[in-house]
This record gives structure tokens, sequence and C-alpha cells, in this order.
């Protein structure tokens, strides 16, 4: 057991991949020497040397287009996006070749790469350094798309991504890096893990049922521990992947609860909020005292970080939407 | 040299200030100022723009420290690089800038507060173009080359190349770092502009350094010899030398406004400092660097060569030094003072037309801020 922030958890998960499978490499820009602008792959070059721990020139596309071949050649590539407004620039070699190869080769061809990006806002950064934009892959078929939420998901998650053969699109929501620490089992038996693709119940409750995923999760267990002052009992969902979608755990606990929301950081409109929410009504129709309401950031591009605040969805906000539910 | 060494040989520089201060000549680029102008006057004015350029630079650094603003990207030891260009347009040229040029934009006319509502997140920037100029900052690396290259096309277009009427005929330039010529869009811009021989310069500053990454992670031969298998001329100056930086960029200028299609420069200089204030340079470079690096400071070789050869008094390097006081004082207040933007603003803008559901999302901001207003009451 180690306490670990999710930085230091995924660094360690990095380690521990790379020294099980010696085709597993890592490639990105400032990820060698300096450790990554966020310091995730620290130290990591110096241990696996310059052959395993690639410090590419500045250009997505030819990052994630080399990966592509490296994967053909039968490397495990993990690549890292330095800050989600950046990866448009790959946006082409994800969308139109890492997501298709495995199709247009009826299978012959797989792509077990890792793209990770860290995603969102709410750090007070520039212009290019909050997006949120886990829709624009989840709605592409050929990706799987996943997020974590906490240093255990962490550390388990990045293993099981890069030992997955598909291509999975790893997001980071960077305002957690540093936000807490928590103890990590790092000797935990792989079965008592939860599986990659799968939703985890984060906090029970028996009133609502609270989806949300990455950045949102710490959020939404602040509003199921207010809503608990009111004697309302929020369950949170972690969703951790988003395509494929889980929503097992999410519908057995509208069936107990009857009420949902789902809260995220991305734009409301078309996000996975609305996925979500019509899955939703269309498997728990019956039990559902209220639709399911969806909070978001509004369709507005990021905002200069001074007004972040009034724009990304917040504890109020959340609540608000709870509050609603509850007078259908 | 240090780390550029095995790839990038004593580069073959135009230079005409040595850092030592003493002139030299080149044969293919002179020092010229425009008909009416006095030479000594003109060196004056780099020497005062670049000085209060790196006032902007370190007091904007020290507003970082203090949290006033979110993150700072620096220019110390680039000061040459940018007022040498930055002087050599026209006022009807139109510049491209990333996110570094606050020498350039200075030339422009624009108001360092401006700038440093960018950094500060109360506005993206927010300045017309058109005013200045001077397109606003681009952060996604090497995208603005291509816009440049679109930018002179359209100058063509108009017919405002090579008509011999110096307050017409128009050059385009684009600022980009040595990290960003590995971009793709780098690339198609330089395709693009060689196409249509558009009137556009490439204004390279290589800095030496992308973050982490030095210069020969990006290329194997200097930059600026890319440019021929473009198909437009490529050339090296020295990014520290003021006068040749503005010799060389004027005459690039002036080849695109005749007409003559798109030229590279590559302004070899160095980042003194970090690649942004987030950022640690000591985890990839060596001090020997830096500090062979200072012996070649853009500034101090021209006060060397001003006072050498009696063209500034010290009475007048003192005013200069009081000018950049003030300056820092009115950056540090008028920072502060920046107010931050009206929340209700973000629905503003996103479409020219509005959109019947982004002003419902307005109208239901506005009742949900109000009705905590009402609370507090
Ligand atoms: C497309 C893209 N990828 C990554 C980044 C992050 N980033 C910002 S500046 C920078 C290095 C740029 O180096 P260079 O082009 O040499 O310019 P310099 O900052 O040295 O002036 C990087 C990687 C970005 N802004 N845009």
């Amino acid at each position: 057991m180690t306490r670990m922030t999710l930085a230091k958890a995924l660094n360690a998960g990095l380690r521990a991949a790379m020294e099980k499978d010696d085709k597993v490499l890592l490639m990105g820009e400032d990820v060698g020497r300096l450790g990554g602008v966020f310091r995730i792959t620290d130290g990591l070059q110096k241990d696996f040397g310059e052959d395993r721990v690639l410090d590419s020139p500045l250009a997505e596309s030819g990052i994630i287009g080399t990966a592509v071949g490296m994967a053909m050649r039968g490397y495990r590539p993990v690549c890292e996006i330095q800050f989600d407004g950046f990866v448009y620039p790959a946006y082409d070699q994800i969308v139109s070749q890492v997501a298709k190869m495995h199709f247009r080769t009826r299978g012959m061809v797989t792509m077990p790469l890792v793209i990770r990006i860290p995603y969102g806002g709410g750090i007070g950064a520039v212009e290019h350094h909050s997006e949120s934009p886990e829709a624009q892959f989840a709605h592409t078929p050929g990706l799987k798309v996943v997020t974590c939420s906490n240093p255990v998901d962490g550390y388990f998650m990045i293993q099981q991504a890069i030992a997955s053969d598909d291509p999975v699109i790893f997001l980071e929501p960077k305002r957690q890096y540093h936000a807490d620490k928590v103890e990590v089992n790092e000797g935990a038996e792989m079965s008592d893990i939860a599986p990659l693709f799968t939703s985890t119940v984060a906090r029970p409750g028996s009133d609502l049922t609270l989806l949300a995923y990455g950045p949102m999760v710490k959020t939404c267990l602040k509003v199921a521990e207010a809503a608990a002052l009111e004697g309302r009992s929020i369950e949170v969902i972690d969703l951790r992947s988003l395509s494929p979608l889980d929503l097992g755990p999410a519908e057995e606990s509208i069936r107990r609860t009857g009420r949902a929301v789902v809260a995220h950081e991305a734009h409301r409109n078309l996000g996975m909020g609305a996925e979500i929410a019509a899955r939703l009504a269309e498997s728990c129709f019956y039990s559902l005292e209220a639709p399911v309401l969806r909070v978001g950031s509004y369709d507005t591009p990021y905002p200069p970080s001074r007004i972040e605040e009034d724009y990304l969805p917040d504890l109020d906000r959340i609540l608000d939407a709870v509050d609603r539910t509850f007078e259908f | 040299m240090g780390l550029n060494d095995p790839v990038h040989p004593e580069p073959d520089l135009v230079q005409l200030l040595t850092p030592e201060g003493e002139r030299v000549d080149h044969p293919d680029y002179a020092f010229a100022v425009p008909d009416g102008t006095d030479e000594a006057e003109v060196i004056r004015g780099f020497y005062r723009d670049m000085l209060l350029t790196r006032r902007i630079d370190t007091e904007s650094t020290a507003l970082q420290r203090h949290g006033e603003l979110g993150l700072w990207a620096q220019l110390l030891g680039q000061e040459a690089a940018q007022i040498g260009s930055g002087r050599a347009f026209a006022p009807q040229d139109f510049v491209f800038p990333t996110y570094r040029e606050h020498g350039v934009a200075w030339c422009r006319g624009l108001d360092p507060l401006q700038v440093l509502t960018l950094w500060r997140g109360s506005e993206h920037g927010g300045w017309d173009p058109a005013e200045y100029n001077f397109a606003n900052y681009t952060v996604v690396i090497g995208a603005q080359t291509l816009h440049a290259t679109g930018y002179a096309m359209g100058v063509q277009r108009d017919g405002l190349v090579g008509t011999g009427d110096p307050e017409r005929d128009t050059a385009v330039g684009v600022y980009f770092g040595d990290g960003a010529s590995s971009q793709g869009d780098v690339s198609e811009a330089m395709v693009f502009a060689a196409s249509y021989n558009a009137p556009v310069v490439f204004l390279c500053q290589n800095n030496q350094w992308a973050i982490s990454a030095g210069s020969e992670r990006q290329s194997r031969i200097p930059l600026y010899q890319r440019a021929s298998g473009f198909g437009f001329p490529g050339v090296r100056v020295d990014g520290n030398d003021v006068l040749a930086v503005n010799a060389v960029t004027r005459a690039a200028l002036q080849r695109a406004r005749d007409g003559e299609g798109p030229m590279l420069i590559e302004a070899f200089t160095y980042r003194m400092g970090a690649h942004t204030t987030t950022d640690d340079p000591t985890r990839y470079r060596t001090s020997d660097d830096v500090e062979h690096w200072k012996l070649k400071d853009p500034i101090a070789r021209v006060r060397v060569y001003l006072s050498r050869n009696g063209l500034a008094a010290p009475e007048w390097f003192a005013d200069v030094d009081e000018e950049a006081d003030e300056l820092g004082h009115r950056l540090r207040e008028g920072c502060k003072a920046l107010p931050d933007p009206d929340p209700v603003g973000m629905f503003d803008h996103v479409y020219a037309e509005q959109t019947p559901e982004l002003a419902r999302q307005r109208a239901d901001f506005v009742a949900y801020r109000d009705s905590f207003a009402e609370v507090v009451a």
C-alpha cells in the first residue's frame, strides 16, 4: 500500500506496465527528460532509456501516425498529448486511421495503443488548455474512451488500457492530478480490480442516482454530502468508461431511486449526458419518477479563466438539478 | 556551443553588430534607414524598444509570481529578434504572431495591458486585428502560418503587390518557433505560399528550445535551409543583432511587396528564461549554455555601440531607464485593476447571429445568477 496522488499513481502504473511488457513504449512532447509538463512520466526515461520513452518532435499528427506504424510492428505505444486542446492536429490520424484500422483490415491488424490526454478545466489556464473532447471520441466507432477520477483507478486503469488490444483514449482529469492522496494497493489481485470498461458505485444512496466521470466525480461526491445534510441520500456512479458505456450499475440504481441526474464538464449539446439520458429513458422508463436531467457547461467555447467558475458545473448547479427532479 | 553542436555547426549568420558592439559588413545585407531619418536616432529607438520590451517581460513575470497572471510566456533574450523584425513592417503590412511576440505587439502599437488580458484570463486577447494590423495571439502551435499565407493570398488578389507604390504594396509576416517547424501546418503553409507565390515572410525565431526539446529534435539541418526544399529563399540571421534582423526582414518584406514571393528568415537566438512561468528549465539544460548566451545579450551590444561611438549620452540612457520604471509601474497597477469580465458576456460572441438555444441559456444563466442575489438581499 502506498499513498499517492493521481499523478503519482499514473506514473507508477506506467512504470508497472513497462516492466511487465517490453513492447510498451511512451511517446510524446517533453515526456522524456522533462517527465512531461505534468510530470506524469517523471523518471521513466532515466530508467527505461530513450528507446522506450521517446521525446517526440512537436507534431501531434506525427506522434499518433507513427504510433500506428509501431503498433503494426508489434509495439504498444502509449502516446501523451500535452493538453486536450492540442489533440486536434492529430484528430485525423485518430479518427480516420487509428479508429478504423482493425475494421478495414477485417481484424487482421490490431491497434493496441493508448492516447493519454490531460483534460478538463478548473485550473485557471489560458485558451486551449481546458477542453473536454470526450464526446468527439466516444462518437467514433473503433475507439474506446475511458477516464479515471481517483488514484486507485488511475493506477489500475492505465495498466488495463495498455493491456487492451483496442485503441484507448485515456482521459486524465488534470485538476485532480495533485488533488488528493489515497492508499493504492499495488499488489492487489487483478481479479479484485474492476474491469476496465465498467462503471462503479462511488457512493451508495437511495433517493437519486447521480452519474459522473473524471473531474466531476469529486464534485458529485460533495453534492451527495451536501444533500445528505438535507436528508437526501444520493448514489454516485463513476462512469469510468464512456465508450463502451456501461450503464448497468446506474440502471440497477435507478430502479431503486427512481431519479437520475448526469453531470459533466463538457458542453451539454450532444454531450455524453444526451446519450446517457436517452438510454436511461429507454431502459428505466417505468422506474423513473422524473426525466433524467443533464448538467453540463454552457454551449459556448471555454471562456477566459477568470469566469470559468461561472461556466463549469459546480455544486450549486448540480444541486439545483437534483432539486428539480424532486419537483416532478 | 553546447547541445546543438553536431547538427548545427557554428551558424552561418548574417551579422551586422557583433556581441562586442562593433559594426561589421555583410555582402548581401546592409543596415539602412528610411530616407529622411537619422541612423543614430533609429538605433536609439531600437534600444529603447528593446529595453521597454524587456521591462514588459520582467514585470509580467513578477506579476505571474504574485498571482496576478495565470501564466506568462517570457521573451528574455529575444528582444532583438522581435524589435528588429517588428520595426521593419510598413503600416499597411499585416502580422501574425504566436503567443510570445510581446515585442512585436509593442511595435504594432498595442498596449501591453491588452496583451496581459490573455495571460490574466480576463479575455482571450481580444484586440481588433484590423486596428493594429496584428492578428490575435495563437496558442495552437503553427496554425497561424496558414492564416498568414491565406491572408497574403488575399492581399495578392486585391492587387496590392508589385504596384511600385510604397504606400500600397503590402507584405505579411508570420512568426513561429523552431519547434513549430515540425508541425504539418507549417509545411502546408510553405507549400501554399510557394505554390501561389504569396507575399508572406516566415519569421522563425529559433530560440533553440521547444519546451524541453532542443532544436536538433526538430531538424537535422539548419532550419533556414528548409526553404529551398519548398522553392523559396531562406536566410539565417543573428537573432541577437537588432540591426541584422532589421536589415534582413526589411529586404524580405520588400521582396514580398514587389511580388517576388515568400521567404524564410531564421533568427538564430536563445531563450534565456523558462519556456513559460510554469516551466523548470534546469531539468533539461545546463547553466553553461545560459551563461554563454548571456554574453550575446541583444540589448547590451547596442548600448556598447551607442556609448562607444558617442551616439547616446549617459543621461539619455538614464531617461530610458526611467521610462522603463514608469512603464513597469503602469503595468503593475494596470494589471491589478483589469476588470474581470461579466460572465454573461460568454454567451454573446459565440455566433455573429445569436441562436435561440444560446439566447435561452443566457436567460437561464441570468435568472440563475439573480436567484443568488435575491437570497443575499
Ligand atoms: C499543437 C500544439 N501542441 C503543443 C502545444 C504545447 N506547447 C506550447 S509551446 C510549445 C513549444 C513551442 O516551441 P517553439 O515552437 O520552438 O516556440 P517557443 O515557445 O520556443 O517560442 C509546446 C509544445 C501547443 N501549444 N500546441
